[in-house]
């Protein structure tokens, strides 16, 4: 059923009981095309894009769990375009436009918001490094403006302006940013890729790749073998145990981040606001609650909680940022798996293994990446070639010693 | 987190800084002159490969606002349970001679949580 304003007046006239699934539960078939290990925002995106942009249908997503359950469920939900490095800019700017046609091309409602991200600067070194990168993102086609102090006490008046040692100076903002409804993300992909055939197989968990000669033809799971022409592997966090099955070590280690999300109030922020002297940002959702979150804590995990310390850090940076944050409540915090990598930046590429593909390294900036990675790998998976703008995501870039580090804090994943 | 620091008790990890994997304690040889494929490999693996275990990991803690040690932890990544600690000038010397990455010791009995 295609969801629109008719298909919901004729819905409420029946009691809204005719509703259909939004997708099928199938049994794996013995063998696809192609599999998508993760049915995350990542994994579900090329599935959908395998589907629609490049006709391959008989094509299946194994999710360990339930679809979304992961960091697509669990992140600050903001879009942005606003990197540095040549690497890097085209590809979150092809990003940010695939989100801006994503509910139309996907027929779900996702609740895309461009209401705007604010990287605050407190320095002149920090201006000039911000008009650096507005100029970079320009030159990519991106959006970026400049405000200054002004601007922002009327746009921001709640903010610490005349802090003594971090005063406020300005900010670099991106209009075309914003956020997004998470789950609907998720839900969206998977409707829209069922639709087309593609398979969404949950409570599938893979246990091993099936090898033949050296080249990967499938994978064992707790379902049974299915063997695959090719396989994807977007799994995030659980990446370095998942390709370990294929006897690769990855350039990755897995970190655990926290986000916060606090009572619901009414309109106060405009949109993504980020600190400029602490790692701080802060969004409020439609519902009303800050979402707000920090620094990664720093030290190996793959549990999906953090500890104290770093909540305490986060609090001091909004508290310093916005001094009447105080006053609201706290509500959730979580924590999500992030496949750190050794520059900051992601992979989408073929593995040594033939057969074997991957898209990982996302770090903590998956989800606004999600319909761009989705768009490359299904690119990458259907033509055996890298896309034009993902070409510098490459698995051996260590090696080659072409690394993308926007941040310059060398291989050390704790500091990107 | 708290740490059993062997020397001076339970800590706050927040009083430490983190860097990773303990095998970086066994550094291979630099490259020298004109460096091969094998000894670039070697050192490509060392800084930028990991095992990133789901399980137990042995790992380099710095007590940087405390008496500035270098700590080896062994941690399950899962549960955040600290299994053991030992100063990594201890842990280091047994390994001197050996060139294989990642060689296991026994964990020291008795670290708390």
């Amino acid at each position: 059923m295609r969801y629109s304003i008719w298909s919901i007046l004729r819905q409420g006239l029946k009691g809204n009981r005719g509703w259909p699934l939004a997708w099928r539960d199938p049994d794996p078939k013995p063998s696809y095309d192609a599999i998508i290990i993760g049915g995350g925002g990542h994994g579900l995106a090329t599935a959908y894009y395998l589907a629609s942009e490049h006709g391959m249908t008989n094509i299946a997503v194994l999710e360990k769990g339930w679809i979304g359950g992961g960091n697509v469920g669990r992140n600050t939900t903001i879009i942005r375009s606003n990197y540095l490095l040549p690497g890097n800019e085209a590809f979150y700017e092809l990003s940010l436009k695939l989100w801006e046609g994503l509910e139309q091309s996907v027929n779900y409602n996702a609740m895309v918001s461009q209401r705007g991200i604010i990287n605050l600067f407190h320095s002149d070194a920090q201006r000039d490094a911000a008009v650096r990168r507005g100029n970079s993102m320009i030159l990519h086609g991106a959006d970026a403006d400049i405000l200054n102090e002004d601007d922002l006490r009327r746009m921001c008046p709640f903010l610490n302006f005349d802090n003594a040692r971090f005063p406020i100076k300005g900010g670099l903002m991106q209009k075309r940013g914003g956020s997004v409804r998470h789950d609907a993300v998720a839900w969206g992909y998977a409707r829209a890729a069922d639709r087309l055939g593609v398979d969404i197989i949950q409570n599938c968990e893979v246990t091993g790749f099936v090898m033949n000669g050296g080249k990967c033809i499938g994978v064992e799971t707790n379902r049974g073998r299915i063997l695959a022409k090719k396989t994807g592997v977007a799994v995030a966090g659980s990446t370095s145990k998942v390709m370990a099955g294929a006897g690769l070590r990855l350039p990755i280690e897995s970190h655990v981040l926290q986000a916060f999300v606090s009572e619901g109030l009414k309109p106060l922020i405009p949109g993504v606001i980020t600190y400029g002297a602490g790692h701080f940002y802060i969004s409020q959702s439609d519902k009303g609650g800050l979402v707000f979150g920090g620094d990664i804590d720093g030290y190996n995990s793959y549990a999906q909680r953090g500890n104290l310390p770093v909540v305490e850090d986060v609090c001091e940076g909004g508290m310093a940022l916005m001094p009447m944050i105080g006053k609201a409540r706290l509500l959730r915090m979580w924590g999500g798996i992030m496949d750190m990598s050794m520059d900051g930046s992601p992979f989408i590429d073929k593995t040594p293994v033939p057969g074997l593909y991957l898209n990982a390294g996302w770090c903590y900036g998956g989800f606004k990446a999600t319909p761009g990675s989705g768009w490359c790998f299904a690119h990458l998976l259907a033509t055996d070639q890298m896309h034009e703008v993902a070409t510098s995501f490459r698995l051996d870039r260590f090696k080659t010693g072409a690394v993308i580090d926007e941040k310059g804090s060398g291989a050390q994943p704790n500091l990107h | 987190m708290i740490i059993p620091h062997p020397l001076l008790g339970p800590r706050d990890a927040s009083e430490f800084t983190y860097l990773g994997d303990a095998s970086l304690l066994l550094r291979p040889d630099a490259p020298v002159g004109d460096p091969t494929t094998q000894t670039m490999t070697a050192f490509h693996d060392y800084i930028h490969l990991r095992d990133n275990p789901h399980g137990v990991h042995r790992e380099l803690w710095f007590h940087e606002q405390g008496d500035r040690s270098w700590l080896v932890v062994t941690r399950h990544v899962s549960s955040h349970e600290i299994l053991s600690v030992e100063l990594a000038s201890e842990a280091k010397k047994p390994r001197k001679n050996t060139s294989k990455a990642n060689v296991k010791t026994k964990p020291q009995k008795g670290g708390k949580r």
